[in-house]
């Protein structure tokens, strides 16, 4: 950091002075209900303190420059400036590293624009050289500025609604091979999974419009398999159709082709941005599809535990921008996920009032002031012989994605959708009977499998196969003192 | 033994048809969460028919399942030969939705549907699907 202490240096004397002396550091402030409040994991550089880091961070995701300019007396700079407030010592951390909380007023955002957010939130902040790393781990959003946001395009209810299907997990699979089938053997891959039991099917991320599998005619083969699938089920079903594409003029092509065709749902990857995801939002409010999204390439920054953004905060940022559906981890599949932690962001996606929770990772209270919740999507490594801690773990409001669990069966594809539905359903029943369902899943699958023998099959195969490593990023627990909103 | 196609609407139609213990058991765990229990009855399942027939109007203070399946017994006894689900919807602030729906009740033979492919430009197709039994006026599906 820039600029030595001096008392005596007179507050709008040119040069460079520390962040600190500037406003960005008052650690009498007092956070108004209509601020938006950041908690940053800071990393100083060694010899920079706590608060100056802190008030750095504050100042350059706010008003700052590097050097004192004589312009903010043109503004209300108290107003503008961010004020870090406290800094908290995380215990037993190598490097030393601290909980920064700042405080924002809404005035500082643009409404209803997660772009501009994050431009402040998460700008220039991130590479300033005083700091080693540097984490967002959860923000409070006041009711002020949700109220700005259009919100999921229909939300976990209106979704049940429209697809007709309540008091149990959906499931869906992702089409495998991801990359390399011709559009007709992969719609055959649809059918078969969605006849077999499960409710929906989903394109992989890097399904795009590929020369061996373009996407119009995906999207015709898809939708035959769809329609022929609730013909032969009397069910409503669906393919996530992925719309992702290189410019907005080729999505929006792509989503007004799956709607024609009868889609219910379409998707999108991350990677398009903040900006192309709520222009989709608003389209899929405006046309009556769900949307899906898929997290590609979150990970990059959102899973060290030193430095990026917590994945709560994108979880955050994605139901303000709207999507209906959002990958949010399976705790026993096989990415990444610590389950407390999970079981956060679960919550802040689907809950109306989220309590801080310090086991959870979850800072703030948080009132999403009646917003409709986020259907969490978990997927990668879960199999029929998990449902017991799949339930317990991630509730019913859930989609439960078995990709290799339903397209490795060895019956066959139907056979794998027939064995995750019949597991579904058995457990579901059994805990609304009452059972200790955590404790007896095993049994009761068995027990379910006597009636079912693709059930029977899948336990076999897979009833073993568990992904146990750890995390590498956990809550701090009990460790940080009671968080503050 | 019934015939056709099993229509699979509803939460447990994939596991062997519930004894009248089991539908109890569901029916009293919604009212232990505080939720109104309501029986519907059709002639008609395409999967986005939103209306089937209301048989009353949905209990709001049940204490005992026991209510639950004596309308459920009335319905089967009126409408032996059509489908019939039991909702247990919640009321909550934020949720305001079913929360558990079932079927209980099936014809003794399910026809399936018939599925109408209109074809248009660029192999592009646009799908309707009707139950077979729907060719026929109320009162004459599921004759048998």
């Amino acid at each position: 950091m820039a600029g030595t202490s001096d008392p005596a240096r007179p507050r709008w004397m040119a040069g460079v002075m520390p962040y600190k002396e500037m406003g960005y550091w008052k650690p009498d402030y007092v956070p108004e209900d209509s601020d938006i409040i950041a908690a940053f994991r800071i990393t100083p550089q060694d010899g920079v303190e706590p608060e100056e880091a802190a008030a750095a961070v504050a100042g350059e995701s706010s008003t700052a420059t590097w050097t004192v300019v004589w312009t903010d007396r043109l503004t209300a700079h108290d107003n503008y400036q961010a004020k870090a407030y406290k800094v908290i010592p995380v215990p037993n951390s190598s490097p030393p590293s601290w909980i920064a909380y700042i405080a924002y007023k809404h005035d500082l955002f643009e409404e209803g624009s997660i772009a501009n957010l994050t431009s402040s939130i998460i700008g220039n902040v991130f590479g300033f050289k005083a700091l080693k790393a540097l984490r967002l781990e959860d923000m409070h959003i006041p009711r002020e500025y949700i109220k700005t946001f259009q919100g999921p395009p229909h939300g976990i209810i209106t979704e049940r609604e429209m697809v007709n299907k309540y008091g149990r997990p959906l499931l869906g699979a992702t089409t495998k091979p991801k990359l390399g089938l011709s559009p007709r053997n992969y719609g055959r891959v649809v059918y078969e999974a969605l006849r077999g039991g499960l409710d929906f099917v989903k394109d992989d991320e890097n399904i795009n419009s590929q020369n061996f599998n373009r996407w119009r005619d995906r999207y015709l083969y898809c939708m035959e398999a769809v329609h022929r699938a609730e013909e032969v089920t009397g069910e409503t079903k669906g393919h996530y159709l992925n719309v992702t594409a290189a410019t907005m003029e080729d999505m929006y092509e792509r989503a007004e082709f799956a709607k024609e065709l009868g889609s219910v749902i379409i998707m999108i990857d991350l990677t398009i941005g903040f900006t192309a995801m709520t222009s989709m939002s608003h389209w899929a409010r405006a046309n009556g599809l769900i949307l899906h999204l898929h997290r590609a390439g979150y990970a990059t920054y959102a899973r060290q535990k030193n430095h990026g953004v917590n994945f709560r905060v994108l979880s955050k940022w994605c139901r303000l921008l709207g999507v209906d559906h959002i990958h949010s981890g399976t705790v026993v599949g096989k990415l990444e996920g610590d389950p407390n932690a999970i079981q956060g962001y679960y919550n802040t996606l689907r809950e109306d009032k989220v309590p801080a929770n310090a086991v959870q990772g979850i800072y703030f209270d948080q009132d999403w002031a009646h917003m409709p919740g986020v259907m969490p999507v978990a997927s990668g490594g879960i199999h029929a012989g998990q449902m017991h801690q799949l339930l317990h773990y991630l509730g019913e409001d859930v989609v439960l994605q078995f990709g290799g669990g339903t397209i490795g069966h060895p019956m066959g594809v139907a056979a794998g959708a027939t064995a995750n539905r019949v597991a579904v359903e058995a457990m579901i029943q059994a805990r609304n009977e009452g059972r200790d369902y955590y404790k007896e899943g095993p049994d009761i699958l068995k027990k379910a499998a006597k009636t079912c023998s693709p059930l029977a099959s899948a336990l076999e195969v897979w009833g073993d196969i568990t992904f146990d490593f750890e995390s590498t990023d956990v809550p701090d627990v009990l460790e940080l003192p009671t968080p503050v909103s | 033994m019934p015939t056709g196609l099993k229509i699979t609407q509803g939460t447990f139609s994939y596991l062997p048809d519930l004894s009248e213990d089991e539908i109890r058991a569901q029916i009293q765990y919604g009212i232990d969460n505080g939720w109104a229990v309501a029986i519907e009855y059709t002639d008609d399942p395409h999967p986005r028919n939103s209306y089937w027939d209301m048989w009353g109007m949905p209990m709001f203070d049940l204490e005992d399942a026991a209510g639950g399946m004596h309308e459920v017994t009335r319905c089967r006894e009126a409408f032996p030969n059509q489908y019939i689900k039991v909702s247990l919807y919640n009321p909550k602030l934020t949720k305001q939705t079913i929360a558990l729906q079932f079927i209980v009740n099936r014809p003794n033979h399910e026809p399936g549907f018939r599925l109408v492919r209109q074809e248009g430009a660029d192999r592009t197709i646009r799908y309707t699907m009707e139950p077979y039994a729907a060719s026929q006026p109320h009162g004459d599906r599921y004759a048998d």
